[in-house]
């Protein structure tokens, strides 16, 4: 008996050592010496510490650097009120179209089968590698005083370019690819099955959308309308071109930071850019714990 | 095949939505973009020669693609350093590096640069110890090499990471087992395998700073023929009405993004062209 037990720890004991050895082994084979590896992480950690950390860092310090008082003194000046609100109006605008495009351009590339779609996804793409200056630049020559349509324009008193209108195009053609680029993959890989499930059983299109593709497709809408909006509040070079810098009444978010820093009032310039990066913060996070949600759709969680 | 056809069609809605698809691209992007290069072609080739050979363009370009090709180049390097610690190794505060990789490209570009400004002044937080050593970030093209290094960040880091977690563990070992040092296996198997995403990921960056513009201009100093930026120099000839520089300038940097888009999407052919191999 104890023999017996003595044999059945001491027999598999080496043969688990060998497999430990074993696996240690082929774990050296994939990895590097400890001194590697730590140097490795440091330097990572250290890069993003100094350019992705500190930045941050940096911008609630100095938004409050005079205090708090101070900083909401800043935020509720009319000037920060009201360029708050021409950026949520702006951003809700161009969502809103952007929305609406992604999902029905998203049905038309991922729901069918044509020629040339690699190409139309490379075209929807474009604003993407387009520089901001450039997209707002191509409005200024549309409806700009010496543009195409700049005397057509003038003559009917419809105002464009530095207004409302102008800014809201701008930031929609920077914003245009990401609903659609967050729904294609994903109703590519969700396949046509279950519409044309209920297609046959008597629903009509519209039904179909509302009912079996849009509950599937919510957690990607979401993620895209997050990018998406992320990007239109941010936006800075596109509307800087097109906005006309009027004070109170053409001024976003960005582009009142940008006025104040040059004015040197550093308080009131951090203030509205800590704003702008607690809503980078924020989106960050939704879009972390939206991802995990989109994973769970489709992919066996791995890690 | 007939089959598969039938069934697509089955589907409502085509027309419809390709319809308004091409409509709205056509009306928010492409006849703005077509917009542009009409532009330039009313000027005739003399004077768009003239436009781009003056100095203070050659230069604004030069400082463009310039120090983007730099800042990308230390993207990759530093971009495959992090992705191989976040993919490879485990240590405390992973997740929350990995998170923040993706802040460059969640954060206003306005925020970015006065904050890298106020950071790397003569008084800020690194600007000081810098200045101490003698180096100069902030309102010098080292300052729009910093910014430009910071918008590229996700770009090498997220096309790569994806590549090399899902690359098979057992070409490493058996490249191991077979007498290869680390090192070897690293430069011969596991660097040919993340070619493609690496060169792709350095394109990006690239594309990304050379038409930078929001956190660049307020820590270059856009001093003309020094720090000045080619997107600065378009919006400076815009305030003067000077469209036609604006417009050639434009057109140059744009037939950039063609041709980088371009390779990108060869690029992509080429990594999917290799998968069956392996």
């Amino acid at each position: 008996m104890t023999m017996q037990i003595a044999d059945s720890v001491s027999l598999p004991a080496p043969d688990a050592k060998a497999r430990a050895h074993a696996a240690a082994a082929r774990d050296s084979l994939r990895t590097e010496p400890k001194a590697v590896r730590i140097t490795i992480i440091a330097l990572a950690m250290t890069f993003l510490t100094v350019f992705v950390v500190l930045p941050l860092v940096v911008v609630f310090a100095q938004a409050l650097s005079k205090g708090v008082i101070a900083y909401l003194t800043a935020l509720a000046e009319p000037e920060a009120l009201a360029a708050i609100r021409l950026t949520l109006l702006v951003a809700a605008i161009s969502v809103g179209l952007n929305l609406v495009f992604g999902l029905v351009a998203a049905w038309a590339i991922a729901k069918f089968d044509f020629k040339g779609k690699t190409f139309l996804i490379t075209l929807i793409d474009l604003p993407f590698s387009v520089s901001p200056v450039i997209s707002g630049l191509v409005f200024v020559l549309l409806f700009g005083a010496q543009g195409y349509f700049g005397s057509w324009l003038r003559e009917h008193d419809i105002q464009i370019l530095f207004a409302v209108p102008g800014i809201a195009l701008a930031t929609t053609f920077v914003t245009f690819p990401f609903v659609a680029r967050a729904l294609i993959p994903l109703m590519q890989e969700q396949g046509t099955q279950e519409e044309e499930a209920a297609i046959s059983l008597g629903a009509s299109g519209l039904q179909t959308f509302f009912r079996v593709t849009l509950p599937n497709i919510k957690w990607g809408v979401l993620y895209g309308v997050l990018l998406c909006n992320a990007r239109a509040m941010g936006e800075f070079g596109a509307v800087s071109v097109v906005s006309g810098h009027i004070r109170g009444e053409t001024n976003t978010m960005p582009l009142l930071v940008e006025i104040l820093y040059n004015e040197y009032q550093f308080v009131a310039a951090f203030a509205i850019a800590s704003l702008l990066a607690m809503l980078a913060l924020i989106t960050l996070i939704a879009k972390t714990v939206l991802e995990r949600h989109l994973n769970e759709g489709h992919e066996p969680r791995d890690h | 095949m007939s089959a598969l056809a039938a069934r697509r069609r089955t589907l409502p809605g085509f027309g419809l939505t390709m319809g308004l698809t091409l409509s709205w691209l056509s009306v928010i992007i492409l006849i703005p973009l077509a917009g542009l290069f009409l532009r330039s072609l009313e000027l005739s080739p003399e004077q768009f020669w003239n436009i781009l050979s003056s100095r203070r363009t050659l230069n604004a370009l030069r400082v463009s693609f310039g120090l983007a090709f730099a800042a990308a180049c230390v993207n990759l390097v530093m971009g495959s350093i992090i992705v191989w610690a976040l993919v490879r190794y485990r240590f405390p505060g992973r997740r929350l590096f990995d998170a923040i990789v993706d802040v460059p490209f969640a954060l206003p570009t306005a925020v970015a640069g006065v904050a890298l400004t106020a950071l790397f002044a003569e008084k800020g937080w690194l600007g000081g110890p810098l200045a101490a050593l003698g180096i100069k970030v902030a309102f010098t093209p080292v300052g729009i090499f910093v910014a430009m290094i910071f918008i590229g960040i996700p770009f090498v880091v997220r096309t790569v990471q994806p590549v090399l977690q899902d690359l098979d563990p057992e070409i490493e070992e058996a490249a191991g087992s077979l007498g290869a040092s680390r090192w070897q296996t690293i430069i011969r198997v596991i660097l040919p395998s993340l070619a493609p995403a690496l060169l792709t990921g350095l394109a990006l960056a690239f594309a990304r700073a050379v038409g930078e513009y929001g956190s660049v201009i307020f820590i270059a100093g856009n001093l003309p023929n020094i720090s000045e930026i080619a997107p600065l120099l378009i919006v400076i000839r815009l305030s003067e009405f000077r469209y036609a520089d604006a417009t050639a300038i434009a057109v140059v940097m744009l037939v950039v993004s063609f041709v980088i888009i371009f390779a990108v999407n060869r690029l992509q052919r080429w990594a999917q062209s290799r998968i069956p191999e392996r």
